[in-house]
């Protein structure tokens, strides 16, 4: 079992964080393998940020591959960019706030997030990439929702004030995901 | 083993750390910045010294100062950077300097992109800069590897009094994996090293120790330059009997071979599973030194049953195809499956590749 995800949105949305995060909970707290590679380049200023993660039960060949099993869009320009790129049957997670137009694709599950919103009704839109990280892992349910809050808790550790903005913000995803999928 | 969550780049500069590497001199340039970037914040807390230079060429004869006193030194850089620092490299060759560095490579020439490649191939296997010098060249294709082939890298150097490359590529050099780190080398084995180099290194001027305020890149006088390149000749022959490194993955029974290395290798061996869960009886052969280059493998493969041979690289035009095809010798066909310019090599094409010449459409 091998899953292939593509995070992407404008840079500073903590899009880097959100993959490094996920992966960060397969290396420590799991026997799978796992890549993060994140895509850095000219399109850095202003334009889309984007990392791929893999996890797998097996050795990891590229770590980013052709096809993606799942997609996290925050933003319209990385919709277009990369929902080509989604597997017929996949899954696509949708930052909604910031995203007006159709997806014009019927063949895959598609979870529209009002992320944005969410992180503003929380209390700070930096919780943003904390609120899909929620939606995801409610939804997906591919690690265990305590590991990744772990994870999200000892990368905090420094600014533990922050903590129980960020708990806010990872339940509400969860709950929101879990919901999703009840569906 | 404790499994840590490490980036190519900062695990390569801990595995040098830890392998008694305590000189670094550097220069930024976009993929392997996280290098010197982890440098400068660990080597202070190990007693090494971190100098970012003025220029690549001035931070490679830093290196070349450092280790020239005997302590095990590293520089790095990406393609372009690693053109500027080739003089360097030539004069730490012709010295029998011991130093290590690490190319992550870009794609193309010129500035090129700043995306994964391997476009430096010939340049880091046959010609790293002038003069007909030999290094071993390492290539890893994770970041587990490129730990250990940085921390074994420094013993081979001061074995041959040779520059030592690690040959990187943008993935590499930026991905994340769970990795395990080797052992610090405790202060008394690194001073028991640098120690161990008085005989040669350039440490003072003491008038008892004749040789150890001299070293020489070169000889005015051509019965001794002669001497010079034959006696490093014998040094790069050996590497043939004794270092070898390759990863060998099902060639037994394999009717179409992939040969890939780095990046490429990893992508490919996820692919001979593929095809050999399609049926397709798939082999690959991956060096790990891409110098000394592992040709006997290409001998175990059974001819008579191989339609062809896949040679996979980031790189037009294909460079490590010219190894292959010297290894295979014309016992059969050897295609190529390339990319370049900072396009990662697709696994689907390496598929399609293999399908073309089992089905003989090359």
């Amino acid at each position: 079992m091998e899953t292939n995800l593509c995070v992407a949105g404008f840079g500073g949305q903590g899009i880097m964080t959100l993959g490094k995060f996920l992966a960060d909970t397969v290396c420590h707290r799991t026997e799978k393998n796992v890549t993060f590679f994140p895509s850095y380049g000219a399109e850095q200023r202003g334009g889309t940020a984007n990392c791929y993660v893999v996890i797998s039960d097996g050795k990891i060949g590229a770590p980013l591959g052709e096809v993606m099993d799942e997609l996290i869009i925050m933003n319209e320009p990385s919709l277009k960019k990369f929902l080509k790129t989604l597997k017929s049957g996949g899954t696509l997670f949708l930052n909604n706030s910031l995203i007006n137009c159709e997806v014009e694709r019927e063949d895959i599950t598609l979870i529209e997030i009002p992320a944005t919103q969410m992180a503003l009704e929380i209390g700070n839109i930096k919780v943003l990439n904390i609120v899909m990280l929620g939606v995801y892992i409610g939804y997906t349910g591919i690690l265990s929702e305590e590991a990744v809050w772990k994870t999200i808790e000892e990368n905090l550790s420094r600014k533990a004030s922050l903590l129980p903005l960020n708990k806010k913000a990872y339940e509400a995803g969860l709950a929101y995901g879990r919901e999703r999928r009840g569906k | 083993m404790t499994r840590i969550f490490m980036k190519g780049c900062e695990a390569i500069a801990e595995a040098a750390v830890r392998a008694g590497c305590r000189f670094f001199a550097g220069y930024p340039i976009t993929p392997q910045n996280e290098i010197p970037e982890y440098f400068a914040r660990r080597m202070p807390e190990v007693g090494g010294v971190f100098i970012q230079g003025e220029s690549e060429i001035a931070s490679v004869n830093m290196v070349y100062g450092a280790a020239s006193s005997g302590t095990r030194a590293m520089t790095s850089s990406s393609s372009c950077g690693i053109s500027l620092k080739s003089e360097g490299i030539s004069y730490a060759a012709s010295a029998r300097i011991p130093m290590v560095y690490c190319n992550v490579q870009r794609g193309g020439p010129g500035v090129g992109a700043i995306q994964p490649a391997q476009q430096d191939y010939f340049q880091a296997t046959k010609a790293g800069g002038n003069g007909g010098f030999r290094m071993m060249v390492f290539a890893p294709s994770t970041v587990q590897e490129a730990i250990d082939l940085t921390y074994g890298a420094f013993d081979y150097a001061d074995r041959d009094r040779n520059p030592v490359l690690i040959l990187a590529d943008g993935v590499i050099g930026t991905m994340m994996e769970p990795v395990s780190l080797p052992e610090m080398k405790p202060e008394s084995e690194i001073e028991a090293i640098k120690q161990s180099k008085l005989k040669w290194a350039c440490v003072g001027h003491e008038l008892d120790y004749p040789n150890r305020s001299w070293i020489e890149p070169g000889h005015w006088n051509t019965a001794d330059m002669q001497k010079a390149n034959e006696e490093a000749l014998k040094v790069y022959e050996a590497w043939e009997v004794n270092d070898v490194k390759v990863e060998e993955y099902m060639i037994d029974d394999a009717e179409v071979v992939l040969s890939a290395y780095g990046i490429s290798g990893r992508i490919a061996a996820a692919a001979v599973d593929k095809l050999r869960a399609a049926g397709i009886k798939a082999g690959l052969i991956r060096p790990i030194t891409v110098s000394p280059f592992p040709y006997s493998s290409y001998d175990k493969i059974d001819y008579k049953k191989c339609k062809g041979i896949l040679s996979i690289e980031m790189s037009i035009p294909a460079q490590f195809a010219e190894d292959v095809k010297s290894a295979v010798k014309e016992r059969c066909l050897v295609s190529t499956c390339l990319c370049s310019g900072g396009n990662i090599m697709s696994e689907q094409a390496v598929i399609d590749g293999v399908k073309k010449i089992m089905e003989g459409r090359v």
